[in-house]
């Protein structure tokens, strides 16, 4: 019997999370190197298994409790423990949304495993399957392997993989419903409702051409020669974390997995470093510019065009050129 | 008149890792970096303190800091005297930077447990691994419950209330019981400085030192291994663009116009 991966797939209130095709290109790719059969697994919303079940993979579980909703990192735990350990799979994805990080972890100890997180990509070597993540902000790469028993755990990263990718099944996967037990006194946590933050003043979502400005801007008064440069390009101007941290400019204009993940035509970085939790949240862009003075900076591996230079001595004469090209026009 | 709410006794885990801007080289067998660089304090640990210290401002108690790691790591304890941490406990071996989480987790655990912590805090993850572990595995570990990437935490009659970041712009309320294990988001507050005077006081503060071979016993083998680390492979095919800052800017209108057709 060839051992099985499994991809927990996500869902919030009873959709699924997108993301989660992505998971499933991921074991369909694992699947065909390691020759494992790829099964997949629905958590509380049984409704969204004949969505998973359309995709190529060899059966899909509901795993259903009344406790399973809402979303509590004990129900989660509890309810994936009682399952997994009926019967194990060897591997078991799951796309490294923020819900997963916190449960995964817990599950994993919870079973005296371990999980590597945030991984954008796999190698199967010599039969050895080898789990690639950035370290270090993305300066470095490191490719992990499981010391452990199975079942191994790992997440893979937003846009590591490509959620169109997934394969469509030749007919529609055979849908068990497996009911879990959560006991009294398991759940401690009570969350309340998901809710949105101060009304969105500006969808980046749907800016063509974004100027984001990071550290390297250096000051808040500095942010003016960035938005010059937006407004010149027709654009909007947006950031990274820490400025967002730092109330330099308000937390809508935020890109990354904590803000807004965008795709824009063109997407100018200034200052910018490109830690992994920004740069998923615009790595879609058609054309990047980056411009930072730390030739060595992550966002140089994603960029099109690079300026390694000080952005304070780059950005006024092309404000001054994008401003004379328009008036040429 | 209403009870005291009592105080709170809050541990904060830290870590030490290498400056952001730091260049990194690999070690001979490429599988972790040569030591040799500049260190810092895990940016969101940094968080995870001011966050600590202000709850203590306004319920009264005791801050704790914890970090694994070689003698070096005492200076992330050290700054967090001097911010206002009452005591330290540093887990002193070179073999504690090749722990996986796990058993960072179980260090952790075992150097605490004759404490009785209300809340451990550990920044959502670290700036060198970005694993995102730590934190809750200690919560499993310890029976606890846990919350991540916390922007927010207000204590109430049956435990806390803290505010979870979700992704795009998302939040959520939880309440929970006490004691409990929250990962803390950058950002939650705005970090102080240490005053020369919290710089002296931190010198007589207590600060205890934890031998691998004392907590050896609730530790075991690493699940996971760095088989390699390595500079990452490039894919995009980049174009510099070069020159004095008037000549850049020339070149980059004319991508913009001719190529990019943004102009």
């Amino acid at each position: 019997m060839p051992d099985t991966i499994l991809v927990v797939v996500e869902q919030r209130e009873g959709k699924l999370n997108r993301v989660s095709w992505e998971t499933i290109t991921a074991g369909q790719a694992i699947a065909a190197a390691t020759g494992w059969t790829l099964e997949a697994a629905v958590v509380g919303a049984a409704a969204a298994a004949p969505e998973v079940a359309a995709k190529k993979v060899a059966k899909v579980y509901a795993i259903e409790s009344a406790r399973l909703n809402p979303y509590t990192p004990d129900a989660f735990a509890a309810a994936l423990k009682q399952f997994l350990s009926s019967k194990p799979p060897k591997l078991i994805l799951m796309p490294h949304t923020y819900q997963v990080r916190d449960f995964v972890p817990k599950l994993a100890t919870a079973m005296g495993r371990t999980v590597i997180s945030d991984c954008i990509g796999f190698k199967h070597e010599s039969g050895k399957l080898l789990f690639t993540r950035q370290m270090f902000q993305g300066k470095l790469a490191a490719d992990v392997s499981f010391s452990s028993d199975a079942p191994w755990f790992a997440t893979f990263q937003n846009g590591a993989f490509r959620g169109d990718k997934a394969e469509e099944g030749a007919s529609a996967a055979a849908v068990e419903t497996v009911n879990v037990d959560i006991a009294d006194g398991v759940i401690r946590n009570n969350p309340q409702e998901i809710f949105k933050e101060a009304k969105q003043a500006v969808d980046l979502t749907q800016a063509e051409v974004i100027v984001a400005v990071g550290r390297g801007i250096k000051e808040q008064k500095n942010i003016e020669i960035a938005k010059q440069l937006a407004d010149a390009l027709g654009g909007d101007l947006a950031a990274s974390r820490p400025i967002c941290d730092s109330g330099w400019l308000p937390m809508d204009r935020q890109i990354g997995s904590s803000g807004q993940t965008v795709a824009p035509k063109l997407y100018l970085a200034l200052g910018i470093s490109g830690a992994i939790q920004h740069i998923v949240g615009m790595k879609g862009s058609r054309t990047i510019i980056a411009v930072n003075k730390d030739s060595e900076a992550p966002i140089f591996e994603l960029a099109d065009y690079a300026v390694v230079g000080n952005l304070f001595d780059i950005v006024p004469p092309l404000i001054e050129e994008v401003k004379k090209a328009k008036a040429g026009s | 008149m209403a009870a005291r709410s009592p105080p709170l006794k809050i541990l904060v885990c830290m870590k030490q890792v290498p400056q952001k801007d730091a260049p990194l080289k690999l070690n001979e067998s490429g599988t972790w970096i040569r030591e040799d660089v500049s260190y810092e304090v895990n940016e969101p640990d940094a968080y995870a303190l001011e966050e600590a210290l202000r709850q203590r401002e306004k319920h009264k108690g005791e801050v704790v800091v914890i970090t694994s790691g070689p003698a070096r790591a005492q200076q992330v304890l050290r700054e967090a005297l001097a911010k206002g941490a009452d005591r330290a406990i540093h887990l002193e071996d070179d073999k504690f930077v090749g722990l996986d989480a796990f058993n960072t987790a179980k260090a952790i655990a075992a150097a605490i447990k004759d404490e009785q912590f209300d809340l451990i805090f550990t920044g959502l993850q670290s700036d060198d691994y970005g694993y995102a572990q730590t934190g809750v595995i200690l919560a499993e570990l310890l029976g606890w419950p846990h919350a991540t990437i916390i922007m927010q935490i207000e204590k109430n009659d049956t435990g806390i209330r803290v505010k979870r970041e979700l992704e795009a712009g998302y939040f959520q309320f939880v309440d929970m019981p006490t004691p409990a294990v929250l990962t803390i988001q950058s950002g939650i507050n705005k970090l102080r400085y240490a005053t020369l005077i919290g710089i002296k006081q931190a010198k007589t503060k207590p600060l205890r030192k934890v031998t691998l071979g004392e907590v050896q016993s609730a530790i075991g083998e690493n699940l996971q291994k760095i088989e390699k680390l390595y500079v990452p492979q490039k894919t995009k095919k980049t174009e510099h663009i070069e020159g004095p800052p008037a000549e850049i800017a020339k070149k980059l209108v004319d991508k913009l116009r001719n190529e990019l057709r943004v102009l």
